[in-house]
């Protein structure tokens, strides 16, 4: 399923990523599904919580991701996944991020090198969870 | 019987349905009879050894089971359990700096 994200959208993304390095950044991808087009509304910055190795791990809490939810929810929207940037390595799901991850939403991945983003990529945990599938980022 | 909240990726296992009854008297009995009833839903709730992911979170009202009794947290008709989702990830160990 594609997942159609505007410029501004994918810039805030670039941003963020660029502005945490060399630690993780984190947000959710907000919006809607339609007609098998996942629509990217907005991006929402989350704080990245994970304890320590920042630079390799991010985390976002339970209780955020529920405020995220029901923000979501207020404007009409919901969580269609959520991004991640990995600095200095590729914008390709670890097995860390496999083993962490949940069906049904998608997951950005920016590949980010200090002041570039090297490459941006989405991802779907498969079903029975023994990998991913990419969906195409349209504009 | 208690309710089960089910965060959004996870309806698409249990029929789009937001909210599940199920029997039990502990979280770990509602959450296992969640499980039998929609199997689809096992491998996302547990390991393959059977202990409840490290990520899947479950509380009951506002309180995270993991703070009160675990599984063994009591539960009754009344009591609403919400499974919420943590986010995490990150690239791989030796691979990143």
């Amino acid at each position: 399923m594609p997942l159609k994200m505007g410029a501004g959208d994918v810039e805030r993304i670039h941003e963020h990523a660029r502005e945490a390095y060399p630690e993780e950044c984190a947000g959710a991808l907000v919006g809607m599904d339609s007609g098998g087009v996942r629509i990217v509304v907005d991006v929402w910055q989350a704080e990245n919580t994970h304890e320590d190795e920042r630079s390799r791990r991010f985390l976002i809490e339970p209780l955020a991701v529920k405020r995220l939810e029901e923000r979501a929810e207020e404007k009409d929207m919901g969580l269609l996944g959520f991004y991640h940037s990995h600095p200095d390595h590729p914008a390709e799901p670890s097995e860390y991020d496999r083993e962490h991850a949940w069906p049904g939403y998608s997951y950005v991945i920016a590949s980010v090198s200090g002041e570039n983003v090297e490459d941006m990529r989405s991802w779907t945990l498969r079903d029975d969870r023994s990998g991913y599938d990419e969906e195409p980022i349209v504009g | 019987m208690p309710k089960v909240k089910i965060p959004t990726p996870l309806r698409q296992y249990t029929a789009g349905n937001p909210e599940v009854e199920v029997r039990g008297v502990t979280a770990g009995e509602a959450l296992g009879n969640l499980a039998s009833e929609h199997p689809d839903l096992k491998q996302h709730l547990y390991t393959g050894d059977g202990k409840l992911r490290s990520f899947v979170n479950v509380y009951k009202g506002d309180e995270d089971i993991r703070y009160l009794e675990g599984q063994d947290t009591e539960v009754s008709d009344s009591d609403e359990l919400t499974i919420i989702p943590s986010i995490a990830g990150g690239c791989a160990g030796g691979r990143c700096k």
